[in-house]
């Protein structure tokens, strides 16, 4: 089975190299990088990758904060936790083209007096200046996108976290307390230090979400231009334009981005785990 | 990648709130809980929206009110809205069933092979294995409809089958590596001292103990079957009649359907029950899928 998706992988390959840049033409036959370098002076790849880096950086950013925030409520403990553990995973369980349908009402452009979704809100409690076009908008369109993708992920950031921050013995804690540490000490010098493999794990895990990122985008704003990422451009060249060369550069793309982050992580961890 | 982490999560004694809580102290705890409802409103604002909003026919009320919650509910919607996607939604449990029962067997026995048999390179293979997990669909959407298409499996629900069976496999397998790291050697060794082979103690010492897992990685394989749209869209070309209930549904609410917001909220409603449903009832074991997927060192 992994042969037969590393083949397949190979088979991308070789696609990207090749000719075949419409439905029609059955040539065969290399032409080394060419499809790439076409990609990097195509203005539309290029928009899209940027697109995919800011949107990439506010995701990655926002989901750590939330998770992390969230976490750090729960940490010590609480009456009702598993209460609020379950609401904030809930959102990983429910596909994007669902939740799209209630993102792009939250996230609807109108104002003032026709405003729904949020800018109702922030109409009614009079801070009407925070009204956005959001995922409209011309140049925060990837900003707004991240939200919904904040909303989505940032449950499993806490999870992950909460498992961190119980598996540190609360003797250490104890212990610096009795030092006469304050909290804020114990945090920042004690608990976020052992923590650093949690953080290292979801840096990876947000990033390689990111670069794949489809289903969110394509839910809520199916293929509009402001909002094209990797993803969704390679999805148009191959459905609507059958340009499978060029589709595979950009899978390609798309995996190498991946690839570089991931498998020096995996090397470590399963030599880490080896030591043990 | 220890088996306990959902164990760490699950279990923290409260016993410190119980203690008499001086000024500063009750005042984090109200700040907290101020935190934490803030959070869950903001949590549960998108399906809210859903909910509210399928009960108020097919159009809505007006745009402005979707807010409000719906006082008269209105079941307008939902009798078309399920008559549109039932088809879908039965053809999506039949492959999503299929497709998640098999990569789990599959799962099981890599993982006992990783877990206790170690062989020379076998943790290069392990790490090809994990690197399994995140290869885009996109780096292999290209020849797997080519593959397809020489196999004769165009036009059939089996296509999705056979791609979320070999994107299954490794986070099954790893899952499933775990799970059986943590069966003491000492069982298999006493196993084979009575003469049992490898596959025999598989059979007789291994999968009894492995039903939690099992259920850990069916959740799992459902819900991310279930909730796939790239697979779904790319390879059955659209086509009606393989349409998923991702597919479907992405036709209902498609661009140019987009007035008919009681309509839209429902079916999303509708294709989100599943595994709605699954969460709440297996979410203990939905929070250890997703800990034990996430290769903490």
């Amino acid at each position: 089975m992994a042969v037969f998706v590393y083949g397949m992988i190979g088979w991308t390959v070789k696609e990207s190299l090749g000719k075949r840049t419409n439905s029609y033409t059955t040539a065969k036959g290399l032409v080394g990088l060419k499809n790439y370098r076409d990609l990097f002076s195509d203005p539309e790849f290029v928009h899209a990758f940027q697109n995919l880096l800011k949107f990439t950086v506010v995701f990655m950013v926002g989901t750590l904060l939330a998770g992390l925030i969230m976490a750090l409520l729960l940490e010590k403990g609480i009456k009702g936790e598993g209460f609020f553990r379950s609401i904030y995973l809930y959102p990983m369980a429910i596909s994007f083209i669902a939740m799209g349908t209630s993102w792009r009402w939250l996230m609807d452009s109108s104002r003032d007096g026709k405003a729904t979704g949020l800018n109702k809100i922030f109409f009614d409690v009079h801070l009407g200046f925070l009204q956005s076009n959001w995922y409209s908008s011309e140049k925060g369109a990837m900003y707004a996108m991240a939200l919904p993708a904040i909303w989505q992920m940032s449950g499993y950031v806490m999870a992950l976290f909460l498992a961190g921050f119980r598996g540190i013995p609360d003797d250490l804690r104890e212990a610096a307390r009795v030092d006469g540490a304050t909290e804020t000490k114990i945090y920042r010098h004690i608990l976020f230090p052992q923590l650093k493999p949690t953080f290292l794990t979801v840096l990876i895990i947000l990033g390689h979400i990111s670069m794949k990122v489809f289903d969110l985008i394509y839910g809520i704003a199916s293929k509009s231009y402001v909002t094209k990422v990797l993803a969704i451009y390679m999805w148009q060249v191959i459905f609507d334009f059958q340009n499978y060369a060029k589709g595979a550069s950009i899978a390609m793309i798309i995996l190498v981005l991946i690839a570089v982050a991931v498998i020096p992580y995996l090397i470590y961890v399963v030599k880490t785990e080896e030591q043990k | 990648m220890s088996s306990d982490l959902l164990d760490r999560v699950g279990t923290k004694d409260i016993a410190r709130n119980k203690q008499s809580l001086n000024g500063a102290e009750q005042f984090w705890l109200v700040f907290k809980y101020v935190g934490l409802c803030f959070l869950t409103l903001v949590a549960i604002a998108p399906i809210y929206i859903m909910v509210a909003n399928s009960f108020k026919g097919v159009t809505g009320v007006s745009q402005s009110a979707a807010w409000a919650f719906p006082i008269h509910p209105n079941f307008a919607a939902w009798g078309p809205v399920w008559d549109n996607l039932k088809g879908s939604i039965f053809r999506t449990l039949f492959f999503v069933v299929q497709s998640s029962i098999i990569s789990a067997i599959i799962g099981s026995i890599n993982g006992f092979v990783f877990a206790k048999w170690r062989f020379r390179g076998s943790n290069f293979v392990f790490t090809t294995f994990l690197f399994g997990m995140f290869i885009p669909y996109q780096a292999i959407m290209i020849p797997l409809t080519e593959f397809n298409h020489w196999a004769h499996l165009t036009g059939s629900i089996y296509v999705l089958v056979f791609a979320h069976v070999i994107y299954g496999i490794p986070i099954c397998t790893l899952i499933f590596r775990n799970y059986y790291a943590a069966i003491p050697n000492e069982i298999i060794e006493a196993g084979r001292v009575d003469g049992a082979g490898m596959v025999r103690i598989f059979r007789t010492i291994i999968l009894p103990l492995s039903v939690p897992c099992f259920v850990v990685v069916l959740i799992w394989q459902f819900t991310s079957a279930w909730n796939d749209f790239l697979f779904a869209i790319f390879l059955t070309g659209g086509s009606p009649k393989l349409s998923v209930a991702t597919t479907a549904l992405n036709f209902i609410t498609g661009s140019g359907n987009q007035v008919y917001y009681g309509n839209n909220m429902t079916a999303s409603l509708i294709v989100s029950i599943p595994t709605l449903i699954v969460y709440v009832f297996l979410g203990r074991y939905f929070l250890r899928g997703l800990l034990s997927g996430s290769l903490k060192g």
